[in-house]
């Protein structure tokens, strides 16, 4: 799943304008990705101007 | 009855453009913004032309300039630099007070604002957009509405919930991130563009005056080679190297959106406008007055749609062909010219600056830079010829 990192967020909203499936949520202070919707496609980690989100394993992935 | 005649979502310069055309109109207008000022944070570079500012507002307010732009320099990759005159007098507007005055204008005319209020969902009637739920303060709130305007910038999620197909392509993004900061010595009637990969990957560099001793000095990084660049790191190093005693007042982080405008920019009950329908020049990343104008039409289509008594989709017809009229179809032309540019490699770049460097000032001018880059390619040296020539 994708991960914010702790409090760095800028809350700009490059990623929610490249993620092909509306799975982004921003708020004035917080950032909300959902993990049904995600596909961990990734583009939002690259595009992020200020390397806040990564990808990360779950256990579900581990285990898949 | 709807509780209002329009919605805006999204209280920047497209928003409050609208807002201001519907109310203007005697149309019940609410503006919903999301973060708790207007005009803040300005995620932007703060630069618009004379001519394009001029069209909405004929007597400039010293308040909200920053700095009169009278010349352009370029930099190559190898920091060769190219001054030329612009070819029109520009502004660096301190967008704070900007947005702060044009939604006072909306709300002169008598439209309503609130801000904090997140808009998270639009509601539906017959498959008609007719109103938006949002959050306010924490509280739940639904209005109705005939028309909804979603002037909610790069991201551009209430065109997606309604159906809309809004997502960027990862090269249509430029990454963007930039500092304002004090205790610089720059020229404060120059804008500064630094064209590279080692620059800006895709991109380009920018410092832009902001008044005496101080500068925005930002990036966009395109999204193709976002996996091995971070925006906010080739800012942080720029300015370590050439401006070490720099102090950042602010820095904030932003996506620019360079492809052409949405083919659908609207449907039944719905208009986007500005970022959100992505009316902005690929070439130069620049969006406000651009926005402005789709504001103006997107405003002007939804109080004759009211008036008629029909906002359905077939109401808003005319918006593209409107929209393609006033901005769009040069910048389809800019597109094009776009992917061209970006195309070329930093050692192509450092051997046409070296041949212009010695080219007299007077003699100079953005065309020349841009036919003698595209010398060996005649198809794009007419796009370019036509862009420059509508630009007069």
């Amino acid at each position: 799943m994708i991960h914010v990192k702790d409090n760095k967020c800028d809350y700009c909203g490059t990623c929610v304008a490249v993620c092909p499936v509306d799975a982004i949520e921003l708020l004035e202070a917080d950032i909300r990705i959902d993990p049904d919707t995600c596909t961990e496609c990734d583009l939002c980690v690259w595009v992020c101007p200020i390397d806040v989100l990564e990808a990360v394993e779950t256990e579900e992935t581990n285990h898949a | 009855m709807p509780d209002f005649d329009v919605i805006v979502v999204g209280g920047g310069p497209s928003g409050s453009t609208a807002a201001l055309q519907a109310a203007k109109a005697g149309l019940k207008t609410i503006i919903l913004e999301k973060d708790r000022d207007i005009g803040y944070p300005v995620r932007c570079g703060e630069a618009v032309g004379d001519e394009g500012l001029r069209y909405f507002i004929p007597e400039p307010d010293p308040r909200w300039i920053a700095a009169t732009i009278e010349r352009v320099r370029m930099r190559s990759p190898d920091n060769t630099a190219l001054t030329f005159d612009s070819p029109g007098k520009g502004y660096i507007l301190h967008r704070r007070m900007f947005d702060f005055h044009l939604a006072s204008l909306a709300a002169a005319a008598g439209s309503d604002i609130q801000t904090k209020a997140y808009v998270d969902g639009l509601l539906f009637e017959d498959g008609k957009v007719s109103g938006v739920e949002y959050q306010h303060f924490g509280e739940r709130k639904r209005l109705t509405a005939r028309v909804v305007i979603g002037a909610d910038g790069v991201e551009s999620r209430v065109g997606r919930m309604a159906g809309l197909r809004t997502a960027l392509k990862l090269a249509d993004t430029e990454s963007g991130y930039q500092v304002s900061v004090g205790n610089v010595d720059v020229d404060q009637d120059v804008i500064d563009f630094f064209v590279g990969s080692n620059w800006a990957p895709g991109g380009y560099l920018w410092i832009f005056p902001k008044g005496e001793g101080m500068a925005n000095i930002g990036l966009g990084v395109e999204g193709r080679f976002t996996r091995d660049h971070i925006s906010k790191e080739l800012v942080h190093n720029f300015l370590k190297e050439h401006f070490p005693k720099a102090a950042v007042m602010t820095a904030v982080a932003g996506g620019i959106p360079v492809s052409t405008a949405l083919k659908k920019m609207y449907t039944d009950g719905l208009l986007l406008v500005g970022d959100a329908a992505r009316m902005v020049n690929p070439l130069s990343g620049g969006g406000i007055i651009s926005g402005m104008r789709g504001g103006e039409i997107a405003g002007q289509l939804a109080v004759d749609a009211i008036q008629k008594g029909d906002t359905s989709a077939a109401a808003f017809k005319t918006y593209p062909a409107r929209w393609r009229k006033v901005a769009g179809k040069q910048y389809e032309r800019f597109y094009r010219i776009a992917q061209y540019v970006r195309e070329l490699d930093d050692a192509y770049l450092d051997k046409i600056a070296h041949e212009l460097v010695d080219v007299p000032a007077e003699k100079l001018s953005i065309l020349k830079v841009f036919t003698t880059v595209a010398r060996h390619k005649p198809a794009i040296l007419l796009e370019i010829t036509r862009a420059y020539a509508n630009l007069l």
